[in-house]
């Protein structure tokens, strides 16, 4: 059976379901097992979905002025 | 057929989104970054066949030129050694620490901590070789296969960024949030 080291780094590509099938079942004979690595297990999957709410920023006004600017003078060199 | 709409009218819809995404790619260089895509995606308008399909265009320019300066950055000398990253464990850091006694979701507890802010800065202290993975396969939900295909490395290099990418995230939330008091805070509250 596999440590805990290994479990752990595995973790993720088994949440994401990128583990082969023999890995895949030899991460969940160790879970079957190892209390702290499925509280490891729930804490990625914690973090998972911290990660994917954390992607949503707004643009600064100053920021989308010299955009708008950048974008006006393409414009320009398009009708050179 | 509907009229073509003008590039400007296009783009100037997706620079909210397209910052978003390049501020978490690139940090600070993310103006910069837009910058780069736009012109791109300016001079090669003439390939978009269908409007509709433009955010997934524009997203994989502005892809491609954050990925040029991850590996401008790459080609670079190593900053800090890494080796020790791989083993951290935020999950036992927490645990062993025990910032709270009295919380029952004590983990949790320690993620709603940080605001979105607290988190960009966060992403900012990793190298960008580990930070691009990271955000465009947990943030932005795609693939690894075609990660990699976009970053053009093979799928077990990525995969290995990947894991170096969520233990220097996981290190580096315990830090900041140290280093910024966080953990005082919610103490006191």
């Amino acid at each position: 059976m596999i440590g805990c080291s290994e479990a752990v780094r595995q973790l993720w590509e088994y949440l994401e379901q990128d583990l082969e099938e023999a890995d895949r079942a030899q991460v969940e004979e160790h879970l079957v097992f190892c209390r702290r690595c499925c509280g490891e297990l729930a804490f990625a999957e914690e973090l998972r979905t911290f990660m994917t709410r954390s992607t949503d920023m707004a643009l600064p006004p100053a920021i989308a002025g010299r955009l708008e600017s950048f974008l006006a003078g393409l414009d320009k060199e398009d009708s050179k | 057929m509907e009229p073509r709409p003008a590039f400007q009218d296009l783009a100037r819809e997706q620079l909210p989104w397209l910052y978003s995404l390049a501020r978490r790619l690139s940090g600070d260089a993310a103006e910069d970054v837009v910058q780069e895509c736009l012109a791109k995606a300016f001079r090669s308008y003439g390939s978009l066949s269908d409007p509709v399909a433009a955010p997934a265009w524009f997203r994989t320019i502005l892809i491609n030129c954050a990925r040029d300066r991850m590996r401008r950055a790459a080609a670079g000398p190593e900053e800090t050694p890494v080796e020790d990253v791989p083993e951290y464990s935020l999950y036992r850091t927490i645990a062993d620490a025990d910032p709270w006694p009295y919380s029952d979701s004590l983990h949790l507890d320690f993620l709603r901590m940080f605001t979105q802010d607290d988190v960009w800065k966060v992403l900012d202290r990793l190298k960008p070789m580990y930070r691009v993975p990271l955000v465009l396969v947990h943030m932005e939900g795609i693939p690894t296969a075609q990660v990699s295909r976009m970053l053009g490395v093979p799928l077990n290099t990525l995969l290995s960024w990947l894991h170096r990418g969520r233990k220097g995230f996981e290190r580096e939330l315990w830090e900041y949030a140290n280093e910024n008091d966080l953990l005082r805070e919610r103490e006191m509250t």
